[in-house]
């Protein structure tokens, strides 16, 4: 069977927007807290990754089955979130930003660390999950491409979460809290909202956000080891803040746009492949010097 | 307040030429015009006032002159040089200095530093000195290779002791001699503004830019503090620029006043010729104003 | 008011007296102390040079810089490939060398000092796009900048050998090797902070507008600080990679977990001061050495623990978050711990026991 341009081009796209909706899911949970603290929380990448050891142990010891198994991981994620908002970066709302960052990182750094004590740093494969395999296996073939089903499967819930997602912060009461804290805490608090609860709620539900993303991640790249969540944690930092930092519409572009070029860049430029995370970097630095605002994002002034 | 007796200075006359101007400047936000055709200057060795109700455009205006801002419209003439272009570390070297509205003071380092470090600019400033040669006027520095020398103490000694005693004295000549080795964050609030002021004299300006000096101060500080800035202009022979809110101060010691509204100068006079100007009365009946 | 109270000769004297009085110290310790103790001893002093060169950047210039890493691993390539020779390059170098990279070959002290340079000049040309930026952006910046360095060096075959890393560097990192070379580090920038253009810098962390109001050139000079701290860094890099023996880009202990470490020993020992990045250095490395107990199997109180491996990790992880929460600033804090401070703590002490 032959491999023309288009099925290749078409295959990577999938494979592009697969890997960009992944990335957008965690961007989003990063976007998210960035907008309302000007935190970045440097342990969102391990956040998920937890989530998917989360989702390892439910399968595994607690034999459930995926779904089940998948629902545990990201209400233990959320509640993970919750908790390190309120133990290690509640302390510091009137602090230096600077340490807040450098708490932030800490808190990374010991849940990688944990990690390797508790779950142990040998790489374990996610596919134990799963004991009825077919549904990972199966192939469709559209446009002579053959694209995974699990691709496919990705795309339609990612963007089933998202929609989710919009409806909480557009549409709710809690949403709506979200995004006045997000412009004025002091106000916001004085219209009678309990900021620490809507605060913890944001993490909750970007730390969610980021183990569906992990178990889906998990689902297609099966590698599960201690420091998986360090990476795509960075990538989906970098897509924040080239959609624009604050804009959750602003995370998801990102995040399609840096799926986009590590796919079709390693696609098209084979001898390239060892430099695919690089992209991201590079991308980060040409956005930061073009338009710092990322793509979507608006322009802060300071008045002095 | 300990002072050191002085001689009896001579009363520096001033000037009838502009030594700052501002050329039909106008500042745009957006769909805000923040500053609109600002015409106007300060004379040379002048003690000039700015007034105007919150939102007029004042700090704006000083935000302009002192490069924060690139303005919209019109240019910006220093002592001869279009300072428009140029950026904030460029024009306090050639000799603007300014205090801001809501004190700005480096917090954690002592009084003495904070006056120490007003001085730095003479010795990292090649580029604005190069304006200075081009423009016919002596550089602030002649030495080079002021790092190198920073870090070896060779050929540096000297000057660092030539600055202390520049910063000890001046802060013995604002009466902060009491805390000089303090923290700054540790000084009461006027003595903050004080140190405020002497950090931008420590920079050795020709035009001092002052914002809202009095702020927050009770009538005893603001007295005190208006007989204090009456004599750093015969003192310092420095031109002073000044925002104020406290009418007392303005009328008490501002030999011109500037009076701004919405963005746009509406008047402009002798203390005197200000307090009767109807289009003034009516700009502060609507307005809040402090002492009038 | 507190006033110096010491003569600027009287601290020179001391200064020097301490020198070499720890010169001596560390000759006998040169002496008796076993293989694995010197190893530790060393360690502690290119920790501290990393600590102390990443304090100017983020401590006392406030440029929160996550990108040492990399410029500690530029040092250490560039060093280790001018120390190796030609031939056990010619022999490590599965895909083939470039020719001008098997040929060089010089000493310790100038393989050491182009490690230096080479970092610092590549901080120069990052340092203009990245210190454009604030805050939390500088910081991924720059650990991003860190992590390219460390993924190039894993895929350049014919320059780093890639992921095959460079081995049997030979050991130079002697005691006084790196003692002297903290010695200086510490000369150089204890020297910089006080002077001007130590507090120039200080400004510009305390705030950047008023600063540029004074005239300073923030840009410049945060420039400035960045390729000081980043030369420094590559040369503790070339010392560790000479300590260590080998290089290895795979290990995430030779990027972001690296200067992690270093964040860790400069915000215990004190973000902003010098001697307390030295004390945070000392601590860490021996705190470190010390868990390594804890990744082996004893017996706690009649119970036996098994060995867990990572275990020292998280312990000190643990203890960042909690001097991160409770003790932020540090040991030191912002303060030195000078002949002055020490003159006055004495003073202190000998006027209560005369009062009582």
């Amino acid at each position: 069977m032959g491999f023309s341009p288009g099925s290749f081009f078409l295959q990577n796209l999938f494979n592009a927007i697969m890997l960009g909706g992944l990335y957008a899911l965690i961007a989003v949970g990063y976007t998210m807290v960035y907008g309302i603290l000007r935190l970045i929380n440097f342990a969102h990448g391990d956040i998920m990754m937890m989530g998917v050891y989360f989702a390892f142990y439910a399968a595994t010891i607690l034999s459930l089955s995926p779904i089940p198994a998948a629902v545990v991981a990201v209400l233990g994620a959320a509640g993970l979130g919750f908790l390190i908002d309120r133990i290690a970066y509640k302390p510091l709302r009137n602090a230096p930003r600077i340490s807040a960052l450098i708490t932030a990182i800490a808190m990374s750094f010991f849940l990688e660390s944990f990690a390797v004590v508790v779950f142990g740093a040998i790489p374990k494969s996610f596919l134990s999950v799963f004991k009825d395999r077919t549904i990972l296996n199966k192939v469709l073939t559209i446009g002579g491409a053959r694209i995974p089903l699990l691709t496919f499967l990705v795309i339609v819930l990612t963007a089933g979460i998202f929609a989710v997602v919009f409806w909480i912060v557009y549409k709710t009461k809690i949403g709506m809290a979200m995004r006045a804290i997000s412009m004025d805490i002091p106000t916001t608090s004085l219209m009678g909202i309990n900021v620490d609860m809507v605060i913890g709620f944001t993490f909750a539900l970007g730390s969610a956000l980021a183990a569906a993303s992990g178990i889906m991640w998990a689902m297609r790249y099966p590698n599960v080891y201690p420091y998986m969540g360090f990476m795509p944690g960075m990538k989906a930092f970098i897509a924040a803040v080239v959609g624009g930092i604050g804009s959750i519409p602003g995370a998801i572009v990102g995040g399609l746009i840096l799926g986009a070029i590590e796919i079709f860049a390693v696609a098209y430029f084979p001898d390239l492949s060892g430099y695919r995370d690089a992209f991201s970097f590079i991308i980060l630095i040409v956005i930061l010097l073009i338009k710092p605002s990322g793509i979507l994002g608006k322009k802060a002034i300071e008045k002095v | 307040m300990t002072e050191v007796a002085r001689k009896p200075q001579e009363e520096v006359k001033t000037s009838e030429e502009f030594l700052l101007k501002l050329d039909h400047v106008t500042m745009q936000f957006g769909g805000l015009i923040a500053v609109n055709d600002f015409d106007n200057g300060v004379k040379k060795y002048e003690l000039l006032g700015l007034i105007g109700p919150n939102g007029a455009g004042k700090t704006t205006v000083f935000n302009v002159v002192t490069g924060i801002y690139y303005p919209t419209k019109g240019r910006v003439i220093f002592d001869g040089i279009d300072i428009t272009p140029l950026k904030p570390h460029q024009i306090t070297h050639l000799g603007i200095a300014r205090t801001f509205q809501n004190i700005k003071l480096f917090y954690d380092l002592t009084v003495l530093d904070n006056v120490l470090v007003a001085q730095h600019h003479e010795l990292s400033n090649p580029d604005a000195d190069r304006i200075l040669k081009k423009h016919g006027k002596p550089p602030k520095n002649t030495k080079k290779f002021w790092f190198w020398r920073a870090v070896s103490k060779l050929g540096y000694i000297k000057k660092e002791k030539e600055m202390v005693e520049r910063a000890k004295e001046l802060i013995e000549r604002v009466g902060l001699s009491h805390v000089m080795y303090e923290k700054a964050s540790a000084l009461p609030y006027g003595e903050q503004r004080k140190l405020e002021i002497a950090r931008a004299l420590a920079t050795k300006p020709k035009l001092l830019l002052l914002d809202e000096p009095a702020a927050g101060m009770n009538p005893k500080e603001s007295e005190d503090l208006m007989e204090f800035i009456k004599r750093l202009k015969n003192e310092f022979k420095v031109t002073i620029f000044l925002i104020e809110h406290d009418m007392k101060v303005v009328m008490g010691i501002c030999e011109r006043i500037i009076v701004m509204d919405y963005g746009k100068i509406i008047a402009e006079g002798t203390p005197e010729e200000i307090q009767s100007n109807p289009r003034v009365i009516e700009a502060y009946l609507g307005k809040e104003w402090k002492n009038v | 008011m507190v006033e110096k109270r010491l003569k600027t000769s009287t601290k020179v004297w001391l200064t020097i007296i301490f020198i070499i009085f720890m010169g001596f110290l560390l000759w006998i310790a040169d002496r008796t102390f076993d293989d694995y103790k010197l190893r530790v001893l060393r360690l502690i002093a290119i920790y501290g040079i990393m600590a102390v060169s990443l304090n100017l950047i983020n401590g006392i210039t406030g440029v929160f810089s996550l990108g040492h890493a990399g410029f500690i691993l530029i040092g250490a390539y560039t060093a280790s490939l001018l120390t190796l020779t030609p031939e056990q390059k010619a022999m490590s170098f599965l895909f083939g060398i470039q020719p001008w990279i098997e040929k060089l070959h010089t000493d310790f002290f100038t393989a050491t000092i182009a490690g230096g340079a080479m970092a610092a000049f590549f901080a120069f040309l990052i340092g203009w796009p990245v210190l454009k930026l604030y805050g939390d952006y500088l910081a991924i910046a720059s650990l991003g900048f860190a992590e390219v360095v460390r993924i190039w060096a894993n895929n350049a075959m014919t320059i780093t050998n890639g992921p095959l890393g460079l081995k049997a560097i030979p050991e130079y990192s002697n005691t006084w090797w790196v003692y002297g070379w903290l010695l200086f580090t510490v000369a150089f920038i204890s020297s910089l902070v006080y002077s001007s253009y130590g507090r120039a810098l200080k400004a510009i962390r305390e705030d950047e507008i008023a600063a540029r109001a004074m005239g300073i050139n923030v840009f410049k000079h945060q420039l400035l600080a960045f390729v000081v701290g980043a030369f420094f860094a590559g040369v503790s890099g070339s010392l560790y990679a000479h300590w260590l023996t080998t290089i290895d880009p795979r290990l995430t202990t030779m990027g972001p977990m690296l200067t992690f470490y270093i964040l860790i020993m400069i915000v215990l020992g004190g973000l902003g001061s010098i001697t307390g990045s030295l004390i945070g250095a000392a601590i860490f490395a021996i705190l470190f050495e010390w868990l390594r107990n804890l990744e082996q199997p004893f017996t706690f109180f009649g119970i036996h623990v098994p060995g867990i491996p990572g275990m020292r990790i998280l312990v000190v992880s643990v203890i960042f978050i909690l001097v991160m929460i409770f003790w932020q600033r540090g040991i030191m804090g912002r303060e030195e711990l000078t002949w002055e401070n020490l003159y006055r703590w004495f003073s202190k002490l000998k006027r209560e026991g005369e009062k009582s």
